[in-house]
């Protein structure tokens, strides 16, 4: 098929003709679905803090049920279908294997994320994502949801196949990139989720109009997981591809170890996909033995491998910026690092935020017995607002930094405010999923309307501090908001408004990679060793907090009832 | 050359891994088998497990039980509703139900005791959270979950819905009792 290929004069990447409008619209798509998601998390967050309380509980229950599908669904898988065809057609230099399919897969994604917003819209589908049966939901509002996953593995087939005409047509030699690796990591995981996703949502799709008499609500539970935790691991998969992705091209940071990063990225595809247990750690139907060794021989290398990334990543930089000359004492490379370049400071939060907030929390969370002082309280959306908003939606933000020059050819507009954007969000944001797991711990429910229990035949009075808790999530959700909606306003005012860049050169055939010389990799090979001793004494800050508040809550769990 | 070439080693695979990466790795498996073990040595040391005890069940089925329960064990009856106060034998079993938007009935416990607590629902999903203790349990329609419970501490103590369960989650709240 006749196409062709810019080079971009600023990047050097080389962007296939259809490749680069597709994730154009892909990514144009996720951003419109971050802004519908972010009017309903202001709505969220207005009713949930205590002092205001803004929609009556039909509403919120309608709205948070947008919330969940229009943020963690919608947004972040338009998004990473954009990554997807970067780390296959652009950063190998070939032409995108079957854009109509591509195209097909968009629109399918399209239509079904709408006919679910609609469904839920009509009032009649406030069921949360979750959606657990028997609760029922209009049966569009599954259809919906079985579209977006169609179209979402139509994409991730068109990759595979990109990555098979790179190899036919030779465009690069030796092994994949690690960002195209990791990629694939992601969109092997994502295989198997949307299996284990149409294993679930067909059913329930049958069930709501009538042709399937009942589903167990264990079951349910069980095989929705495989779903709903896998395709968490899409999200890290790709947001780790992501943090290397910006960490080459700041810095021209290349991994500590291709073994050790690549090793890490397999084992997520190995251990992940039973790590559903971890939801149904306090759920009557699955044995103890099944929950520990779930949790802990599947989920813990797994937590492995992202304790790997999170050391290699920051080390790769460390590398980078030490073979630069930044080499006094042992953050000089830090604090030499590009700050105000939103591209590398969102990155950098999302990496701390992530390992420290996400990465700590989600594994207390998920041990057997611990599990049973939080499951189900605001502590779950905290921590998950540390990791798939702090650590993927954040990196997703400051990438397209990059991308809009880049892929869109326009200048940022006011740059000034570009700087301090992944600054707001990502600190409000890691605020937030703080108090959030603050007022968890406190024992507040999440997906709550009333804390005051209007209606109810008893009173029960929450200790002050959990008020307290619930305002600053008010205080610190209303700024994350803020945060989100400039870059919004950002990336959007800059497509329409923002200086015309110019686009390259055009060709009709693919300029290949340049093969690497023999020099080159003797280079890379030999003695240009240098030791990270700043990113080991971040590791072990990490190390150190990990194994206090592991304890500290083994601690609180000693006090309650005892239970057997 | 970076993450975004082909590796400049071909044979990338050979290239040696660092010391200090070696060590890392090590402590991070380390630090899982440890966590790994903490679950099994709280199973067998620890005092807060949960219980592994439950049984398919109805809706039906289980509400015949509970209502047994409750005629044999009633001592008194509290609010608006009439919600019976339930006293649950010393070392015997008692039954909670699980319903839109209630948890019936009042159970009434004693300090020291283990009781064996029969949960379910009698519909959607619902949320056990004793507060505020902070214990929480997900209740599932259709199963039976028996859980054992010695309480530490007397007083009166909040069951809050906290699994979403409709437009009168929010007003889900249940009560116990610690004498
Ligand atoms: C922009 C600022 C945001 C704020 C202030 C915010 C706030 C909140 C709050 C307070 C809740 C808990 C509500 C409750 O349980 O009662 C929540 C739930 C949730 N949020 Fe956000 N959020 C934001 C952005 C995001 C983003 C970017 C994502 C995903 C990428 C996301 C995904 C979710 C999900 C999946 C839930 C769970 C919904 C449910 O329980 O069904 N949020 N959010
Ligand atoms: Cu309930
Ligand atoms: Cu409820």
């Amino acid at each position: 098929m006749a196409t062709t290929y810019r080079t971009c004069p600023v990047s050097g990447l080389q962007f296939e003709d259809q490749a680069e409008k597709l994730m154009r619209w892909n990514a144009v798509a996720g951003v419109l679905w971050l802004l519908v998601g972010g009017i309903t998390a202001l709505l969220v967050i207005l009713t949930r803090w205590p002092a205001i309380k803004l929609l009556p509980a039909d509403q919120f229950y309608l709205i948070l049920t947008a919330h969940g599908i229009d943020m963690l669904i919608l947004w972040i898988l338009f998004f990473e279908m954009a990554v997807l065809y970067f780390a296959s057609s652009t950063l190998l230099r070939c032409r995108l294997a079957t854009p109509k399919i591509a195209w097909l897969g968009f629109w399918l994604m399209v239509i079904g994320g709408i006919t679910t917003n609609i469904a839920i819209f009509q009032g009649e589908s406030s069921v949360m994502f979750t959606s657990y049966v028997p609760m029922q939901a209009a049966p569009h509002f599954y259809l919906g949801i079985i579209l977006v996953a169609v179209g979402a593995l139509l994409g991730v087939a068109v990759f595979f196949g990109t990555l098979v005409v790179a190899k036919k047509d030779r465009t690069y030699q030796g092994s994949l990139p690690l960002v195209t690796f990791g990629a694939l990591t992601a969109a092997i995981i994502a295989t198997f989720t949307i299996l284990a996703g149409a294993g679930i949502l067909i059913p329930t799709f049958l069930w709501s109009v009538g042709l399937i008499k009942e589903i167990d609500a264990q079951l349910y539970r069980m095989v929705w997981w495989g779903l709903g935790h896998s395709s968490q691991q899409i999200n890290v998969a790709a947001h780790v591809s992501v943090w290397y992705l910006t960490a080459a091209v700041i810095f021209g940071a290349k991994p500590l170890s291709e073994k050790v990063s690549r090793f890490a990225f397999l084992l997520y595809i190995l251990f992940l996909q039973l790590a559903s247990a971890h939801h149904l750690l306090s759920d009557p139907g699955m044995s103890a033995e099944w929950k520990v060794l779930n949790t802990s021989y599947f989920m813990y290398f797994a937590v492995m491998a992202s304790m790997i990334h999170g050391f290699t990543v920051p080390g790769a930089i460390e590398a980078a910026q030490r073979r630069k000359g930044y080499t006094n004492g042992l953050f000089e490379w830090l604090r030499k690092a590009p700050w105000g370049n939103p591209v590398f400071s969102g990155m950098f939060i999302s990496l701390v935020s992530f390992g420290f907030l996400g990465g700590i929390s989600g594994v207390v969370l998920g041990t057997e017995q611990i599990n049973m002082l939080m499951h189900n309280t605001f502590y779950v959306p905290g921590h998950f607002h540390t990791t798939v908003v702090t650590g993927t939606t954040l990196a997703f933000m400051s990438i397209t930094y990059l991308l809009v020059p880049v892929l869109f050819r326009r200048e940022m507009i006011l740059p000034k405010l570009c700087q301090i954007q992944p600054y707001l969000f990502g600190i409000s944001m890691s605020v937030l999923g703080l108090v959030m797991m603050g007022a968890g711990t406190l024992g507040v429910s999440r997906r709550h309307w009333d804390m005051a229990f209007s209606g109810a035949p008893f009173q029960y009075e929450w200790p002050g501090a959990a008020y307290l808790m619930m305002g600053l999530t008010g205080i610190f959700g209303v700024i994350a908001v803020i945060g989100g909606g400039l870059w919004i306003l950002l990336v959007v005012g800059s497509l329409l408004f923002g200086r015309k860049l110019d686009g390259g050169k055009v060709a009709d055939r693919p300029t290949p990679i340049p093969a690497n010389t023999q020099a080159a990799s003797a280079v890379a090979h030999g003695s240009d060793h240098v030791g990270v001793p700043g990113t080991v004494v971040l590791a072990l800050l990490l190390l150190v907090s990990f194994v206090l508040y592991y304890f500290v809550n083994w601690k609180y769990l000693s006090e309650v009832w005892l239970l057997s | 050359m970076s993450a975004i070439l082909p590796p400049s080693d071909r044979l990338w695979w050979k290239q040696p891994i660092d010391k200090v990466e070696w060590a890392w790795i090590g402590i991070a498996f380390v630090w899982g088998m440890i966590m790994f073990v903490m679950m099994i040595y709280w199973h067998i040391y620890g005092k807060q497990n949960l219980s592994n005890e439950a049984y398919k069940t109805s809706p039906e089925m289980f509400a015949a039980k509970a209502e047994k329960f409750i005629a044999e064990n009633t001592v008194r009856t509290e609010t608006e509703q009439q919600i019976p106060v339930v006293k649950v034998p010393a070392g015997g079993d008692g039954y909670l139900i699980a319903r839109l938007w209630a948890w019936y009935p009042i159970l009434e416990l004693e300090k020291g005791q283990t009781y064996k607590i029969h949960l379910s629902s009698m519909d959607y999903n619902h949320g056990f959270s004793l507060q505020p203790v902070n214990i929480n349990i997900q209740v599932i329609p259709g199963y039976e979950h028996v859980v054992k419970m010695t309480p530490t501490k007397e007083g009166t103590y909040a069951i809050v819905c906290n699994e979403y369960c409709g437009i009168g989650h929010h007003s889900m709240l249940g009560r116990i009792y610690v004498k």
